[in-house]
């Protein structure tokens, strides 16, 4: 900041200088805030998500026997640890008002370059830097086509999960890799303790990281800013171009981690993997309380919406329930925690709707309507 | 004379036709239909019978399902809204279809494809009604819908298949009867971009279709409802999901969960080829017809040029990039021109 | 016109909204023939009551009521059957339909099989063109390719064909040219002629007392005065709005101008403008006049790093600046406040602290990580400064009045201690009082040792206000004048590039 400006209008206002020539000078004092914290925080869309977690929960401690088996709970966390890890980066992406639809596609091909790189003897060290690599070089493609190419990210993702998953399929056609090296099962298959896997710990490291970065940092307040106005973030001097690039390269990133998570868990690679991803992904931020449309969200909102869809699964597989029948119960989820808040607000409106129209009317009768 | 100024009528009658003459050459479509003849002319090259009639009207029957799904999605995403749960409620419709063939010999075969586009209409009607009266964003409804269409699916059928020797005869036929020279999928095909034109171009609702996409507050100002709108559109989509169901099911003679599983994206994709923006507002049949045709050729040359199918993917996902750029390019608005001789030389 | 019965009444009119009380029981009477002005404030309830005619809002009590019967519009639709339409200040028509299509868009003839008649629709829409004066304009052209004043025609002439009984035009002159205006005053004329009731909302007086017959007051949401405008002088209006007398006076110069800190040489834009060069000082106000799409805001916005010149330099205080982006300008210490303060200047969505933190988050964050608490403290300081009226410092930016939104933009950029500040129409859209004090402020920014550069299109305030004005043309400099130097007609002859001040008057 220049020093120049360090000037006399700051240090009147440090000296508490009276009001200046603003017309009548009417002191209000204006509140920092009119609610307080605890009405704040319950009257959040994450609080009414907690509520559903914790009901899912006590659903299915009663559906069935084996739910509350530790070691069963453990392995239900693998339905949503590496989706979540790039959904933690998917809500930013989509709070600053972009999407990745590529992410799916991208934790293919990583997969595939990592399987590929096996076949040429490579070690766990070396796997896990090309997965990343591969995450982050997709990444940069998407932030260079919507930010130096202007694309719209919704189309233009729809165009590299194509062109990613194409070079996966070129690469590896209808074959499997597998022979990776024993060390690289730790990631997806090992443990840091008693039940607690090593992708349980990524994902709360990854929370609470993507927590900090969203509602601590000047990134994430930026990234508000863009998804609720990106010309005004602009004409406010928030790069944008540079942190939606950030974005991108943030979901290749976490695309790679979730890749080799994935990829040391199953042992081998298809260009088939991951299918479907993205779209579980949005409806996990989504639910989150993200809006799609941009502007708002937050990170404990995405931690309860992967808890709730992990709960969802797993409860219903206990239930011998067939996977593509509990999409069924997602969808619905998904629809029907947009659809109850704005039912009620429309009953409610148009509840006042007509207690002021029955007013306006015996207002009128008693002819007491103002000219 | 300012920009959309007439000149003096004699003048005008020839230089108007002139001028748009040359203005439709210049357009999209134009180039777009130039990318898709020098693409067949590319793979001619190696292959000269790919560009016979015969084959060529192959190709055009083979894309039949994607130009009726096209124009379709096409009408969802002019009013600025996107249906990702086209392919969903095609396979459900087909399956109950199916099924209700494989139960029920003989209901007419017209009565079943009746039967499809109504139901693909009310499952339709779904999303329309969800974006319509709770206001809520269409990628997040069709987002739910695709997979509630999915799941139900299974549902209906246990999991099972419908295999072809559980269809009848008349079922598997009717898209394959040739009628003038052409299949009737053809047929349909054909019939469905002259209904879309006389639709989009002739009808007030076509019309409500671009206002409400270009500039939906004014929309609301010149009395059109949005919502409304939007949902016919949705309809609309649904409709032309359900009959497609019938017909790919009919025409690969199986149903199954997993039908036309991920093929959304390729309808979306073909309006994008064909110049249609995603902000709505912007796009023509013939573009959605050329975007799907440009798709249906890719898919049917690599065989011939001796390209393994493994690479249809990849290149789709670069035409898609490329036309999106193009998109861009042409939608971008030009900067203020304030120095007279800028516009000039402009 | 003989009988006096109005043809549209709104009566004891109330709409609230969420912590503010937009109307509270205003009444309003349109004649046939006649044109009725509105006059009010910024927030005083215009745009709200013109939403309430016009069926986009449904009001909280009171009653409307059409050759004396009572009706509600329950949406837009039922308004424009009714006969009201509207003309906007921006035009809310379809770029990417063509002329004929956006004056029939919702009604067009009907031709075989309710199918729309193309042939007919164009024929129609050349005869409406040619009664307003527009026969010259192409039924088949696409609306982008039309300038502002066009699309303008083409709004009017889409209320014309709703054959409307009631026209309601909100500051239609704000984007046309005089000669534009001349031509909109005679249309009105035709308007009225045809027995249609007008509402003719605008803030510029010379406008109300050349066309209106009566004149309605609103103030803060409640009526404030109303009669027929040949029985009333400027002043009393002027008190009715704002509830006092006020003179047309403006602060005076402290007279004490500092070193020459920016200069800016041979700065060029490939199509927007072209060797411009100023310098500015310390405790200057420079003015910058011109004629709308003269290309001042473009060179602001360059200046600012939004868009890229071609050639030139820009040196603060000795040192050539590279401004690449918005970010690198309020570095050194310049800052835009931008005309269009609810899409540019601050983001409505977020809350007034935010707004303000948004720029100086290097000074609220610590190790990279922001504190609430700052940013609140921060936002604090300055908002009391400018005397912000708001309910909390965390209510959404989008709910204030627009001089309170005008004020949270100026608080940003005072919170970044900036050494140059651009304010851009700084008063457009804003009510007397609210002018005065913005007034007040800059000449309080000036005198603090700030240098201030003023884009302004309205003369007595480039007067009133200016230490020097620079004269923009078609993307040139046209001329400078020192304070005291210029005149009206000088002014005038510079931006619009004629001999003789007499013409463009």
């Amino acid at each position: 900041m220049s020093m120049a400006g360090d000037g006399p209008i700051g240090a009147e206002a440090r000296a508490g200088a009276p009001h200046g020539a603003l017309g009548e000078g009417r002191r209000r004092h204006v509140p920092d805030r009119l609610h307080g914290p605890l009405r704040r925080l319950l009257g959040s869309w994450e609080s009414l998500l907690l509520v559903v977690a914790v009901a899912i929960f006590v659903a299915n401690t009663f559906a069935s026997p084996y739910f509350l088996d530790p070691w069963n709970l453990s392995d239900a966390t693998f339905n949503f640890t590496e989706k979540a890890m790039i959904g933690f980066a998917m809500a930013l992406l989509i709070i600053s008002g972009e999407i990745d639809l590529s992410v799916a596609a991208i934790v293919a091909l990583a997969s595939t370059m990592m399987g590929l790189a096996v076949q040429y003897g490579a070690g766990t060290p070396a796997l896990v830097v090309i997965g990343l690599a591969t995450g982050l070089a997709c990444g940069a493609f998407n932030g260079l086509l919507v930010t130096r190419l202007g694309l719209p990210s919704i189309v233009a993702t729809i165009g590299t999960m194509s062109l990613f998953r194409g070079i996966a399929y070129i690469v590896l056609g209808d074959k499997a890799f597998s022979g990776y090296p024993s060390s690289f099962s730790w990631f997806g298959q090992g443990y840091v303790g008693w039940v607690i896997t090593v992708e349980l710990v990524l994902f709360a490291v990854a929370a609470v990281i993507y927590g900090f970065v969203l509602h601590r940092s000047a990134f994430g307040r930026a990234v508000y800013a863009i998804g609720n106005n990106p010309v005004a973030a602009l004409f406010s001097g928030v790069r944008v171009p540079r942190v939606k690039l950030v974005l991108f390269l943030l979901t290749g990133l976490m695309s790679g981690i979730a890749a080799i998570c994935l990829t040391s868990r199953l042992g081998s690679t298809r260009p088939s993997i991951a299918f479907g991803w993205e779209l579980e992904i949005v409806t996990m931020v989504v639910l989150g309380g993200v809006n799609i449309l941009g502007g708002s969200g937050t990170i404990p909102g995405v931690v309860i919406a992967a808890f709730v869809m992990g709960l969802v699964t797993f409860g219903l597989g206990l239930l011998n329930v067939p996977g593509i029948v509990m999409s069924i119960f997602v969808g619905l989820l998904l629809i029907g925690v947009i659809a109850l808040p704005r039912i009620v607000r429309q009953l409610i409106d148009s509840r006042t709707a007509r207690r002021s129209a029955a007013k306006a009317t015996v207002r009128a009768d008693r002819g007491e309507a103002r000219s | 004379m300012n920009p959309g100024e007439r000149a003096p009528d004699s003048v005008s009658r020839h230089s108007g036709a002139a001028s748009r003459l040359a203005e439709t050459l210049r357009s999209r479509d134009a180039l777009l239909a130039l990318a898709l003849v020098v693409l067949i002319g590319l793979v001619a090259t190696r292959a000269p019978e790919f560009a016979s009639p015969a084959r060529l009207a192959a190709v055009f029957n083979d894309s039949a399902i994607l130009i009726v799904l096209a124009l379709g999605q096409m009408l969802v995403i002019l009013s600025r809204c996107i249906d990702l749960s086209m392919a969903a409620n095609l396979a459900l419709v087909g399956m109950i279809v199916a099924m209700t063939n494989a139960a029920v010999p003989e209901v007419p075969i017209v009565v079943l494809a009746l039967m499809a586009i109504a139901l693909g209409a009310a499952l339709g009607a779904i999303n329309g009604l969800l974006v319509w009266k709770l206001d809520i964003p269409p990628i997040v409804v069709t987002l739910g819908t695709l997979t509630i269409f999915r799941g139900i699916i299974f549902l209906v059928s246990d999991g099972k298949w419908v295999n072809a020797h559980e269809m009848s005869p008349a079922f598997k036929s009717l898209p394959r009867t040739e009628f003038l020279g052409l299949p009737v999928l053809s047929w349909i095909a054909i019939l469905a971009v002259l209904g879309a034109l006389v639709l989009v171009n002739r009808t007030p609702f076509g019309r409500a279709l671009y206002a409400v996409g270009g500039n939906p507050e004014a929309a609301v100002y010149t009395g059109i409802d949005v919502g409304r709108t939007r949902c016919l559109a949705f309809v609309a989509a649904g409709a032309v999901s359900g009959l497609c169901g019938y017909l790919w099911v009919s025409r690969y003679a199986v149903a199954y969960v997993d039908v036309a599983a991920g093929f959304e994206l390729d309808v979306v994709a073909a309006c994008v080829i064909g110049g249609i923006s995603i902000a709505g507002g912007i796009g023509t049949v013939a573009g959605a017809l050329m975007g799907a045709l440009f798709l249906g050729t890719i898919k049917n040359a690599l065989p011939v040029v001796d390209i393994s199918p493994f690479w249809q993917l990849a290149i789709s996902g670069t035409a898609i990039i490329v036309a999106v750029a193009l998109n861009a390019r042409s939608e971008r608005r030009v900067g203020r021109i304030i120095l007279r001789d800028a516009e000039k030389g402009a | 016109m003989n009988d006096d019965s109005p043809v549209l009444t709104l009566d004891g009119i109330t709409k609230l909204f969420p912590g503010v009380r937009a109307l509270a029981g205003v009444s309003l009477a349109l004649r046939a023939g006649e044109v009725t002005a509105l006059v009010g404030e910024n927030g005083a309830g215009k745009s709200t009551i013109v939403k309430v005619l016009t069926g986009i809002y449904r009001p909280d009590g009171g009653e409307i009521r059409i050759d004396g019967k009572a009706v509600r519009f329950s949406s837009p639709q039922d308004a424009a059957a009714a006969g009201i339409t509207a003309i906007h200040q921006e035009t809310v028509l379809f770029d990417d339909l063509s002329v004929a299509e956006n004056i029939w868009i919702g009604h067009a003839p009907r031709g075989r099989f309710g199918l729309i008649d193309r042939a007919r629709a164009e024929r129609e829409a050349s005869e409406i063109l040619e009664r307003i004066g527009a026969g010259s304009l192409d039924p088949r052209a696409r609306l982008r390719d039309l300038g502002i004043a066009s699309k303008h025609l083409v709004a009017i002439a889409r209320a014309l064909s709703i054959e409307a009984r009631v026209v309601v035009m909100d500051e239609p002159t704000a984007a046309l040219s005089r000669k534009e205006i001349e031509e909109l005053y005679e249309l009105v004329e035709r308007l009225k002629a045809e027995g249609r009731a007008i509402l003719f909302i605008s803030h510029k007086f010379d406008e109300i007392f050349r066309i209106a017959d009566r004149y309605v007051v609103f103030r803060d949401g409640e009526p404030a005065g109303e009669g027929r405008i040949a029985e009333v002088e400027e002043g009393e209006l002027v008190e009715m709005m704002v509830g006092r007398p006020m003179g047309d006076i403006f602060p005076p110069p402290s007279g004490e101008l500092g070193e020459e800190i920016l200069s800016v040489r041979g700065y060029s834009h490939p199509t927007e403008f072209d060797d411009i060069s100023f310098t500015l000082r310390r405790g200057e106000i420079l003015g910058f006049y011109g004629l709308v799409g003269a290309g001042r805001s473009e060179l602001m916005q360059s200046l600012f790093g939004i868009t890229r010149p071609s050639a030139g330099t820009v040196t603060l205080e000795g040192r050539p600046l590279v401004i690449r982006s918005p970010a690198d300008a309020i570095a050194e210490g310049i800052v835009y406040v931008p005309e269009d303060r609810g899409g540019q200047g601050a983001i409505t969505g977020l809350p007034i602290f935010r707004n303000v933190a948004l720029p100086s988050m290097s000074r609220t964050a610590r190790h990279g990580l922001v504190k609430t608490s700052e940013e609140l403290a921060l936002a604090r300081e300055y908002t009391e400064r400018l005397e912000l009226r708001a309910a909390s410092l965390d209510q959404r930016v989008g709910q204030l009045s627009g001089g309170n939104q005008q004020k949270v933009v100026i608080a940003k950029w005072l919170a970044t201690r900036p050494s140059v500040i651009v304010l851009d129409e700084p008063t457009k859209g804003i009510d007397i009082g609210s002018k005065a004090a913005v007034h007040a402020f800059m000449r309080e920014l000036a005198s603090a040792g700030l240098a201030v550069v003023m884009v302004s299109s309205e003369i007595p305030e480039v007067l009133g206000m200016s230490d020097r004005v620079v004269v923009m043309r078609e993307g040139r400099h046209a001329a400078m004048f020192d304070r005291g130097e210029a005149t009206p007609a000088s002014l005038v002859r510079a931006a619009a590039g004629i001999a003789d001040a007499r013409e463009a008057a």
